[in-house]
């Protein structure tokens, strides 16, 4: 049985804006997505969102939903108190284009700074690679990421410091990780790490890891070990004197 | 990039603490505030009483995890004798305070309890989405934060701290027999209470991202050294699961050295097993 519930929706662009409340009807199994879409179709046909696959898949529908960053096409109103108003806005970090959609460029223009991937010579004359599952194991978890860019939008390095000229956030270092500790390349990222991508403005509060909808241990499992390995690199003497003794470079 | 242009027109005016979060996001960090600063406290409060933290009623030997090891104070079990000549007379003498800076500093510069201080203690942010109180940020990416990449340091000194409470904890399973003087197993609630304690430390210690890190996570091509890749999965499997570590560690220590010190002042009596 149908009920209805009311959405304040941010509506606007880069010069200013406003939250204009609309009612739509709530059924069973409705997420976020769907009643944006309703309210478009019957109330606000000029209301940009941005979306694609609706099975959280494409990254696409980012945006902020009673003050959390979600996906709205994985949002189910039967997870929110429809007794009060549900406030769906555009990711906050990102420059806004209207409505909720935002301008995520730079994240691609900055993964482009990021030192691509780099194979050493193929194991077989075939000019392929012999890698134990094992071994890549570790990295499918960032290969999972859909580039939502939700850890990005609440990370609070870029959303309340605006330091994208200084740190690349959470998505970009999972990238970089996955680049990293990849069993065939030999490239070396650990300078830019730290003087470039900012992997020191890193604070370890885990929202990037809270909001990621592929539940990616965005922290604990990129972040922090390409902080380690920062470690070894510019602050452990005894690492860097043993690598000098046994010629140790990246494995 | 042109940026908090969506915050700016969304919420132009954000005050300190703003969010449009309806979930009670500020309970995580007060209850971590008043956490640390309640052990802080009680383990500061502890660090400087210099007694009752060493219970031999009834033939038992439980050391409190405070002042473990024993490095001076009682000249009968420490292991460089009384109070040292150099100890400054302003300062109290007390055993810990030699002892407790360590284990701090290891907690201190701990990958969860840094997240989450950073959060309960500077707002920095309150949580998640939460308007922050100031505008100028450097992370740990300059001093004095850029010190916390000390963190494998003190874990060093934590794994020895592991080996020596795992001793005090065996040695609380001995108790002298005051007529012959003669050593013989036994098992009081100290015995479990300083086994449980070291056994959340090692938890804790060994499920540290240093550890995960220096044990195979620097490592590539896991696969071509199986012993460390099994020492990988299981620090990894302890490491999932660190902040679950953290918090009872934390409290069963003090707890421990509560326990010692009530049994020395007469308050508990250690109920033996056998």
């Amino acid at each position: 049985m149908s009920s209805t519930a009311t959405f304040k929706i941010w509506r606007g662009d880069a010069n200013g804006g406003e939250f204009r409340d609309y009612q739509a009807r709530v059924d069973e199994g409705m997420v976020v997505l769907d009643a944006v879409h309703q309210i478009q179709a019957e109330q606000a046909p000029d209301m940009a969102v941005r979306w694609n696959c609706k099975a959280g898949k494409c990254g696409s529908c980012s945006s902020e939903i009673n003050g959390m960053p979600k996906l709205m096409c994985m949002t189910r109103l039967s997870d929110l108190p429809l007794d009060q108003p549900v406030t769906v806005e555009p990711m906050h970090t990102f420059p806004i284009i209207k409505d909720l959609v935002t301008d995520v460029a730079w994240n691609y223009r900055a993964k482009k700074m990021i030192k691509p991937f780099s194979p050493r010579p193929p194991d077989a004359p075939d000019g392929t690679w012999r890698v134990a599952q094992a071994d890549i194991e570790r990295i499918q978890e960032f290969r999972k990421c859909i580039e939502c860019f939700l850890c990005q939008n609440v990370c609070h390095v870029l959303r309340e410091h605006h330091l994208e000229d200084k740190f690349i956030g959470p998505r970009l270092l999972t990238f970089t990780a996955a680049l990293e500790m990849h069993p065939v390349d030999i490239e070396d990222r650990l300078y830019d790490l730290r003087k470039l991508d900012g992997i020191g403005y890193c604070n370890i509060t885990k929202c990037c890891t809270k909001v990621c909808p592929e539940e990616i241990h965005i922290t604990d499992n990129a972040i922090i070990p390409l902080k380690e390995r920062v470690v070894d690199r510019f602050f452990d003497p005894v690492t860097r004197l043993m690598r000098a003794i046994t010629g140790d470079g990246k494995k | 990039m042109a940026n908090g242009a969506v915050a700016e027109a969304v919420n132009p005016a954000a005050a300190v603490g703003v969010t449009r979060r309806r979930d009670a996001w500020w309970v995580q960090p007060l209850v971590v505030f008043l956490a640390l600063s309640g052990f802080v406290v009680y383990a500061t409060w502890a660090a400087f009483q210099g007694k009752n933290y060493r219970y031999t009623g009834g033939g038992a030997n439980y050391l409190s995890p405070f002042y473990s090891p024993e490095l001076v104070g009682n000249p009968h079990y420490s292991w460089f004798g009384g109070r040292p000549g150099w100890w400054p007379g302003w300062l109290v003498f007390s055993p810990a305070l030699l002892i407790l800076p360590f284990p701090a500093f290891f907690r201190l510069t701990c990958y969860y309890y840094r997240g989450a201080y950073y959060k309960a203690f500077w707002a920095d942010p309150p949580s998640c989405t939460v308007k922050e109180p100031r505008s100028h940020y450097r992370g740990e990416s300059a001093f004095p934060l850029i010190l916390q990449n000390v963190h494998r340091y003190f874990l060093y000194i934590a794994i020895l701290f592991i080996a020596d409470l795992a001793y005090d904890a065996w040695t609380s399973y001995w108790f002298i027999n005051p007529s012959t003087g003669q050593a013989h197993v036994g098992m009081g609630i100290g015995s479990l209470v300083l086994t449980i304690n070291v056994l959340l430390l090692a938890g804790y210690t060994f499920g540290c991202h240093s550890m995960r890190h220096l044990c195979g996570g620097r490592i590539n091509k896991l696969s071509e050294c199986p012993m460390r890749s099994r020492i990988y999965g299981c620090v990894s499997s302890l490491n999932s699961r660190h902040m679950a570590w953290a918090w009872p560690s934390l409290v069963f220590v003090a707890f421990s050295d509560l326990y010692v010190r009530l049994c020395c002042m007469g308050v508990l009596t250690d109920w033996r097993i056998f």
